[in-house]
């Protein structure tokens, strides 16, 4: 279970959100939304350790992440704003480097299949640079299929993507779901996934 | 661990290959200011020779601090930093791969040809030796103490030149006792004590600048 407790989040000498708390548990399906500036992506960010959060804490099954550490890592994939994907390597080579560095070996025949799964056939061997925006993200987001992290965060997932695209990923969302997976995400688009309660996190306007 | 840090070299080996351009900056900076130096202060040999130890510990310093910030800079940009600072293996090992294969790509170039370099300017043959022993210690502990400053100033405008202004004081024991080594070669002294604190720096540089560095990225990333 993820929880979150009295968060506050200052950005420069301006505090986007403050006293923030709820909680995650398995199943769950949080959208984290609000206007642009209104702090959705330092929260996230918050939320996998990357940034501190100015007041508050964050808890993983009971215990503060900044202790777990890399034991909360193992549990949790984040999808930023960012691909992270290198331009030089290819969408195979991209795959497996990253779930490599997650303390996930694959094979090669396993990133094969995840990347034609999300639609990436016949491309697996290009450059990542050589890719379109949209199919850039699709290798991003193919390391959802072999993760086997039970936390998924995931900033503006469906951005770039094709409504193909958009469709699968809400089954592969559905079905982290349902095997009792935990997701927090940020978007602006509409979706939907089937027989799941969407929480909703309102951050509200940004001050200008 | 081995499995992780024969992953981070491989990457970073395979991503310079793919560039070439970016690994032989380093090196042919080297060799230009190097050459530049018989050049400018005369081809006059016993003069040549007493400089080049100097000369060529400078030249291999400044080519080391070049590609210095691109230590992290690309893997900063394309968000794959963020990977790795998230990733659920120690970020000190990962660090500590990117700095190994940081200087197999512009350290370990420098100190293969400095050799040639050595004898354009003169020194003996004995003097050579040292000269490529010491690069061979040295120019790891230069990309080591590099790679804390380069995580400090990540992100930061202007960030090339506060590096150099950083790290540049750091160098300077390095400097002294690479050079000085060189230099009691040269004039007959031993050099026993020189190689000692060179290997000192190594391992201290090797414990401990792949947990700043480490440190020093989450920082710049929060």
């Amino acid at each position: 279970m993820l929880e979150s407790i009295e968060l506050e989040c200052v950005r420069g000498d301006r505090t986007l959100f403050t006293n923030l708390s709820f909680s995650v548990t398995a199943g769950d399906l949080l959208h984290v939304r609000g206007a642009n500036g209104s702090g959705k992506t330092s929260l996230l960010r918050m939320l996998t350790g990357l940034m501190l959060p100015a007041e508050g804490q964050i808890q993983w099954n009971g215990e503060n992440i900044r202790k777990l550490r890399d034991e909360y890592q193992q549990d949790m994939l984040y999808i930023g704003h960012l691909p992270g994907i290198k331009g030089d390597l290819t969408a195979l080579e991209n795959l497996r480097i990253n779930s490599a560095f997650n303390g996930l070996e694959i094979s090669e025949e396993e990133a094969w299949n995840a990347l034609g799964q999300i639609g990436l056939k016949g491309r697996e061997d290009l450059p990542a640079r050589a890719l379109s925006q949209g199919q850039g993200r699709r290798v991003a987001l193919a390391r959802m299929l072999v993760s086997k992290a039970k936390l998924w965060i995931l900033d503006e997932p469906f951005v770039a993507l094709d409504t193909r695209a958009v469709t699968m990923l809400q089954t592969v969302l559905a079905h982290h779901l349902s095997r009792q997976g935990m997701i927090v995400l940020t978007t602006h688009q509409d979706f939907s996934i089937p027989d799941v309660d969407e929480r909703i996190l309102d951050l509200g306007q940004a001050e200008l | 661990m081995i499995a992780l840090l024969r992953w981070v070299i491989w990457r970073d080996m395979v991503l310079a290959m793919r560039r070439k351009s970016e690994v032989l900056t380093a090196l042919l900076f080297f060799v230009i200011v190097v050459s530049l130096f018989p050049l400018g202060v005369g081809p006059e040999k016993n003069t040549l020779a007493i400089i080049a130890p100097g000369v060529l510990w400078v030249a291999a310093l400044l080519a080391s601090m070049l590609s210095l910030n691109r230590l992290f800079a690309d893997d900063y940009h394309d968000g794959t930093l963020e990977q790795l600072v998230i990733s659920s293996q120690p970020l000190a090992v990962i660090v500590f791969g990117k700095i190994m294969s940081h200087w197999f790509l512009t350290g370990l170039p420098l100190v293969l040809i400095s050799p040639v370099l050595g004898m354009q300017l003169g020194l003996d043959s004995d003097s050579i030796v040292i000269l490529l022993l010491t690069l061979l210690i040295g120019t790891p502990v230069l990309s080591l103490i590099g790679a804390v400053g380069a995580g400090l100033t990540l992100g930061v405008r202007g960030g090339g030149v506060l590096l150099s202004l950083l790290i540049l004081p750091l160098y300077i024991p390095v400097l002294i006792f690479g050079s000085g080594a060189v230099e009691s070669a040269r004039t007959g002294l031993g050099v026993e004590a020189h190689f000692s604190i060179l290997g000192a720096f190594l391992v201290a540089a090797m414990l401990l600048a792949p947990i700043g560095a480490a440190a020093a990225l989450r920082i710049s990333l929060d």
